[in-house]
């Protein structure tokens, strides 16, 4: 409540730690010659992830909002290097990511740890706490055997976990509790970054707050940068420093948190802020935005947001908006920008 | 409304015996529902809530029981009613929405099947009234193509579509009373601003009462009448949306308010509480919120009683709040 600020919005200026050139990701066997042989149809392909380009600064907290099954956790996994993309680059610190030696992959994939948004499926049952959090950094030689207990108690202290509760296995501690033991984990390899996928989602509202408080407190402390993704709006609008709105797999709308939550440019933005509850809004007429996010197996033609946009014109079920800058720090892709233009 | 609320429940007792002790679920709850109201039921995971709601349909089961206390549903008494009666009743009169639409949808039956089903088993009608009625009963939830969408599964719809459908369901007898628990809180908010919609309208052109239970008080802001919060089974404040979440007295209730992610400066840290809940197996003497709050002190290890602040609101708590939360 107190004290200054940490968020600092304009810390963005260091060079981008990682960065997203037109990737895209496909879910779905390719239509090989044996199967054309054979005359089998081509199997169904999910393009998750299509043509995005994203660049993360060095200390930055980039949230990622999304509707279910708009690909927010793709791109988040495409981030971390969970998965490669199947088309477009990844850079790390300004290098194809593809094309760093054995050494450098590795350390390029510690330097980027994910937080999941169910610890109970994402700790493994059978192993101690002190496991869970040791063996990274001991397989990776960041701490050597005689270290190990006083760098594991460092680290869940840290977490905001008491260190004699060590030895207890995961399903002995509550929700929150259990939230930061897998944040307790990532930070033991002593990453340079973190992809919070949906971290507070499955939260009690009272230890949401704890939690995002502690990561308030790490990211200062660590100088983290950050991809913060969630559906729920309000928390991303309190910890990140730019938003990033995605809609069926392509960002529609890009800028500082401030601006998106202030004067929001994407018709889907507009809509999706316009339908958050919010504490002040009483006895309110709900309902403005009509239909669903359509199957990414067959996504509409054009703008995918074209079937459910008040603003629709023929335009918009012809042709692919670009993401382009449309004011100063702001990227949007909606044709409506080069009729008020 | 009437004189009769449509749903009170007086020092409702759901206890579960476990191997660990007697498990106080929901201890001493008191509530009333008029008619047409929508009353919030708030509270975090454990609060009881959940139980409070199945106590009322009648879903508590061994080793789960009501110990003591009363519901009365449009002044008739429902504790130790006989299934058969019960039976006439739910489905028909009280209505209930769970939070997975499979909960209450089969998934080897379809649609028409179900719906037909639900309406036959209350009303000696034909089958070809009843699918026209589960029909249109699918286009007042805003499903489209009601038609073709009455021979498809379950798993044929989406989680969307699905709440939509259990709701089109509760709604088919065009009950008085519906008992929702938390049943937009596994939607994206574009598709519980729907939900909500629909709700909304049906509920105020038919009159029916409502019980929403929800942990998100930002929902219960926007759609309830009068909101109750609940911590470690009890009801420590309750009254108007407006009078509870404006002028909130309850410590627990301030808390709550305070971590709302949206209320407070950005970037700033969060207002939080303290601790988590107790177990309901090891909660503690007195005030169950006392060891989490800062106002507590030697008064608040004996139960405090209900007190009327203030007309329409109920608190239990020794040492009263006063005035907004500060953002």
């Amino acid at each position: 409540m107190s004290g200054a600020p940490i968020v600092e919005p304009h810390r963005m200026s260091g060079a981008p730690i990682i960065e997203l050139r037109k990737v895209s990701k496909r879910f779905g066997r390719p239509h090989g010659a044996l199967s054309r042989w054979l005359g089998q149809k081509p199997a169904p392909v999910v393009q998750a992830v299509s043509g995005v380009d994203l660049s993360i600064r060095t200390g930055e907290v980039v949230g990622l909002v999304g509707e279910s099954g708009c690909g927010k956790s793709t791109l988040g996994r495409l981030v971390a290097g969970i998965m490669p993309p199947s088309a477009g680059e990844v850079l790390w610190h300004g290098r194809p990511r593809a094309g760093l030696s054995a050494g450098e992959e590795r350390a390029a994939k510690l330097g980027v740890q994910m937080i999941f948004q169910d610890p109970q499926s994402s700790l493994n049952p059978r192993m101690r706490v002190s496991e869970i959090v040791g063996e990274a950094p001991r397989v990776h030689g960041l701490i050597g055997a005689e270290g190990e207990e006083a760098y594991v108690d460092a680290q869940l202290r840290r977490a905001g976990l008491d260190p004699s509760l060590k030895r207890r296995y995961p399903h002995q501690f509550s929700g929150g509790q259990r939230q930061r033991i897998g944040i307790a984990r990532a930070l033991a390899v002593q990453p340079a970054m973190l992809v919070c996928d949906e971290s507070v989602a499955a939260l009690d509202v009272s230890i949401q707050a704890q939690i995002i408080n502690l990561f308030l407190d790490l990211r200062t402390d660590l100088n983290l940068t950050c991809l913060f993704i969630s559906h729920d709006l309000g928390v991303v609008e309190h910890v990140s420093d730019r938003v990033a709105i995605m809609y069926l797999g392509r960002i529609v709308e890009e800028a500082l948190a401030e601006t998106v939550f202030s004067r929001p440019n994407h018709p889907y933005t507009q809509a999706l802020l316009a339908e958050v509850p919010r504490l002040e809004t009483r006895k309110s007429r709900f309902g403005a935005i009509q239909g669903e996010l359509p199957s990414p197996l067959n996504p509409p033609p054009g703008c995918h947001f074209h079937p459910r946009c008040p603003h629709a014109f023929a335009r918009c079920s012809r042709e692919v908006p670009v993401l382009r800058e449309v004011a100063p720090g702001q990227r949007s892709a909606c044709h409506l920008n080069d009729i008020a233009g | 409304m009437s004189d009769v609320p449509t749903l009170e429940l007086r020092d409702l007792n759901t206890v579960f015996d476990t191997r660990a002790g007697v498990l106080r679920a929901v201890d001493g709850v008191t509530l009333s529902v008029g008619r047409g109201e929508v009353l919030g039921l708030v509270g975090e995971s454990g609060s009881g809530k959940s139980v409070t709601g199945f106590s009322i349909i009648g879903l508590i089961d061994p080793p789960g029981r009501i110990a003591s206390g009363r519901i009365r549903f449009q002044g008739r008494e429902l504790v130790g009613l006989a299934e058969p009666e019960l039976r006439r009743l739910r489905g028909r009169h009280i209505a209930m929405i769970f939070q997975d639409p499979m909960m209450t949808l089969n998934p080897v039956l379809r649609i028409d099947t179900q719906m037909m089903e639900t309406i036959q088993a209350h009303e000696r009608v034909s089958g070809a009234e009843a699918r026209s009625r589960s029909r249109d009963a699918l286009g007042q939830v805003g499903i489209p193509s009601p038609d073709e969408r009455l021979s498809a599964y379950p798993h044929q719809f989406s989680g969307g579509m699905r709440q939509r459908v259990a709701i089109a369901i509760a709604l088919l007898h065009n009950p008085a009373l519906i008992v929702a628990d938390e049943p937009t809180t596994a939607l994206d908010v574009t598709i519980q601003a729907q939900i909500l919609a629909v709700v909304q309208k049906l509920a105020s052109e038919r009159g029916t009462s409502l019980l929403w239970i929800t942990h998100d008080l930002s929902v219960v802001a926007g759609l309830a009448d009068r909101v109750a919060v609940m911590y470690a089974g009890r009801i420590v404040e309750s009254g108007a949306v407006d009078a509870v979440l404006d002028n909130p007295m309850h410590h627990y209730t301030r808390g709550l308010i305070g971590s709302v992610p949206s209320r407070n400066r950005r970037g700033h840290k969060l207002l939080q509480i303290p601790g988590m809940t107790p177990s309901p197996l090891d909660r503690p003497a007195g005030c169950a919120f006392r060891t989490r709050c800062a106002a507590a002190d030697a008064a608040c290890e004996t139960e405090p009683a209900l007190t009327r602040p203030e007309p329409g609101r109920e608190l239990r708590c020794f040492h009263p709040a006063h005035g907004a939360v500060a953002a």
